[in-house]
């Protein structure tokens, strides 16, 4: 028996969702593997019972967390995928201003009737399994999850920062260009698709673990930056996670 | 007859949550309303105060599905307010990728989203084995859409390489060379879709409607346009957006809705194909003539169709444009900019119709003050004015044929629900 896989999408852009679809040249090998049997965005089939979650988006209303909670207790997998789900990614920006304040920022006096509570990763709510970072995730990386997960074993991430992908890619490093880049501090894991496009890094994948620690000092070193100026200096993916100074 | 009620909760094969509710009592409709359930994300909030160049990497996670057209929208405000031009190569590069994107969106929703129910099947799954070919070939033209996007913005979804004034990098001639040739031979994929296509019927409803999109006087608008217009006759230049319709919260939907002096309007690909359709290449407006689309349709359903038409358009437009490509000498442009207090408003007709970013400024570049309009907001009164001009028309079917045209009605219109509810509306000092 495949196992049978179910899709769930909470406060997001849909895009981690999407970037499943976006695996056009492994899809098909991927259905091999396991079989869908609930997804919205894609299907009309509802189905109650699967073995593996996979979850995008933050969770922001007590509806989310109420829903979340259910779809913990049909699975036996549970996965975030993609930032907002990781680490709440960008939902948690609206964080820092009162729930009221940001109501009546968008709807006005109509505000009121809105559920909005402040933005949290699937962790916080539920116990999960493994997470995906990453916003959007990234489809190799995807791929590589999911069949691990079939063959039941635990995926692993990059323990090192961008910086050690970026160097082998032999990119010119863009602080050289006056830019600034997460690179030294985030989890590596998405080819360091940005600097390797000439822009920084903006952190969506994380903190690498114990950023102070694992840092990539050779960079650092070589602009005279500590690692915690460069965590302060972008806030935009990582806001909820406490180790931001 | 019997009375109808339904409760559709979470509207499958859309991107994002919405209900239909629909109450009929003796022939009477009681209730009927599309729901927007979708948990806000207050993109406002998230932006204010934040700098020049970095609203657009926030704004472009909006959606995932048109991030590159959050990206151009969002670009051309922050350009308009810094007073700042592009070069003929980022003009270039940005529509190349717009087209790529408008490519990727209209074969997802036509083949993966809208065909299951024109073939009578749940989702695109049970078509892996009826339709295998089919399903091959919409991952191919999906693939090389992507692989375009990715090429110059670095990746689809969320691109990269679309900054302020000019992109970080520079495309290599080579693969530029390559997209070439593929594009050129999708083209016998997209004329099987048409054939294809014909075999299949779409319901057919028609009710009178205004169509709102904008309009660029030397090209069919797309990336950008220089005006907005209505079927009414009406026109407006964007900055002064605000005098073609007025945004309004209604108690069931956490996205706003949206009107003109007539009422409610279309945007979408359907109103871009009955406003600017003279402005198509002819190989396009071949297309929709083989396929039944005129100018002035009034069957919402016909979406689908003009989303075709416009692939048609947009891989020729991207030969086009990448032949210009290949003939410039393309370098790595200064990125330098002057920052100084201003408003700018940018426009860009996503998948599923006109996109407006809005932006205020202060003088150290950071943003006071931002409304966001989305093209599915704007379709949603538009889409229960259809419900309630169409549905007594068929109240003698089956419930679950009413369940099944409503949802199909929403689909026609490719709503993207998860990005309807991230409107913005800010007034700050
Ligand atoms: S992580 Fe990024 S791509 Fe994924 S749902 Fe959130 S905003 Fe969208
Ligand atoms: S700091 Fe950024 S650009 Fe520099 S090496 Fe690290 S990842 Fe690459
Ligand atoms: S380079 Fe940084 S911002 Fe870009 S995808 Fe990788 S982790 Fe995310």
């Amino acid at each position: 028996m495949k196992p049978t896989v179910a899709v769930f999408s909470f406060t997001g852009c849909e895009g981690c969702s999407l970037a499943i679809l976006e695996c056009e040249n492994e899809l098909l090998d991927v259905l091999n593997l396991v079989q869908l049997v609930r997804w919205r965005e894609a299907m009309t089939e509802t189905a109650q019972e699967f073995d593996i979650a996979l979850v995008d988006g933050s969770i922001s209303t007590h509806h989310d967390v109420k829903k979340v909670k259910q779809i913990r207790e049909l699975c036996k997998l549970l996965v975030p995928i993609g930032a907002c789900a990781h680490n709440a990614g960008l939902n948690a920006l609206k964080n820092r201003y009162g729930m009221g304040q940001v109501k009546e920022t968008v709807y006005g006096d109509a505000g009121a009737q809105f559920d909005t509570i402040p933005a949290c990763p699937v962790s916080a709510v539920v116990p999960i399994d493994f997470a995906l970072p990453g916003c959007p995730i990234d489809r190799g990386e995807f791929v590589r999850t999911v069949r691990d997960l079939c063959l039941g074993k635990t995926p692993r991430l990059p323990t090192y920062p961008i910086c050690v992908e970026c160097k082998k890619k032999e990119n010119v490093c863009v602080f050289f260009q006056g830019k600034f880049c997460m690179g030294p501090v985030t989890r590596a894991g998405c080819g360091a698709i940005c600097p390797t496009y000439g822009d920084g890094c903006e952190g969506c994948r994380g903190f690498v673990d114990d950023p102070n620690q694992n840092a990539h000092k050779e960079t650092l070193a070589e602009y005279g930056l500590t690692a915690r100026e460069v965590m302060q200096h972008f806030d935009m993916f990582n806001s909820y996670d406490d180790r931001l100074p | 007859m019997p009375d109808v009620n339904l409760h559709v909760e979470d509207i499958t094969r859309v991107e994002g949550h919405g209900d239909i509710v629909l109450n009929v009592k003796q022939g009477k409709i009681e209730e009927l309303r599309l729901e927007i359930t979708e948990s806000p994300r207050f993109y406002e909030s998230m932006i204010l105060g934040r700098r020049w160049d970095e609203v657009t990497h926030i704004t472009c996670r909006i959606c995932g599905i048109c991030s590159i057209g959050h990206t151009s929208a969002s670009l051309q405000a922050v350009e308009a307010a810094l007073g700042i031009q592009i070069s003929q190569q980022t003009l270039l590069m940005r529509q190349l990728a717009f087209c790529g994107e408008t490519l990727q969106s209209h074969v997802l929703h036509v083949y993966y989203l809208v065909a299951p129910d024109l073939l009578g099947v749940p989702s695109v799954l049970p078509l892996v084995e009826t339709h295998k070919e089919v399903v091959i070939m919409a991952l191919r033209l999906k693939r090389l859409a992507n692989d375009l996007c990715a090429v110059i913005a670095g990746r689809h979804i969320h691109p990269c390489a679309m900054k302020v004034k000019c992109f970080p990098h520079v495309p290599r001639k080579d693969d530029l060379r390559a997209l070439r040739e593929r594009l050129v031979a999708s083209m016998d994929d997209l004329m099987d879709s048409v054939s294809l296509l014909k075999t299949l019927q779409l319901p057919q409803v028609e009710r009178e409607m205004e169509f709102v999109s904008l309009y660029h006087p030397d090209e069919y608008a797309l990336y950008r346009g220089t005006e907005m217009i209505s079927s009414r006759g009406q026109r407006v230049t964007i900055p002064e957006y605000k005098q073609m319709f007025s945004e309004y919260v209604v108690a069931h939907s956490h996205a706003k809705h949206a009107a003109t002096e007539r009422g409610s309007y279309m945007v979408g690909a359907l109103a871009r194909f009955n406003n600017n359709h003279r402005q198509l290449r002819p190989r396009a407006l071949e297309v929709a003539t083989a396929l039944g689309l005129e100018s002035g349709c009034m069957n919402p359903f016909m979406n689908n169709v003009a989303q075709v038409v416009e692939c048609v358009q947009c891989t020729l437009d991207a030969i086009e444009i990448l032949d210009k490509l290949c003939d410039l000498e393309l370098v790595l442009e200064d990125p330098t900019v002057e920052v100084k207090a201003g408003r700018g408003v940018g426009a860009s007709e996503v998948p599923r119709g006109q996109l407006i970013h809005d932006y205020t400024f202060n003088d150290e570049g950071l943003v006071t003050e931002a409304n966001l309009v989305i093209p599915t907001g704007q379709n949603l009164n538009n889409i229960e004015r259809d419900m309630h001009a169409f549905v007594p028309g068929i109240l003698d079917r089956s419930q679950d044929e009413i369940r099944q045209f409503l949802e199909m009605l929403v689909r026609a219109y490719d709503p993207c629900i998860s990005c309807a509810t991230h409107l913005l509306r800010v007034k700050f000092v």
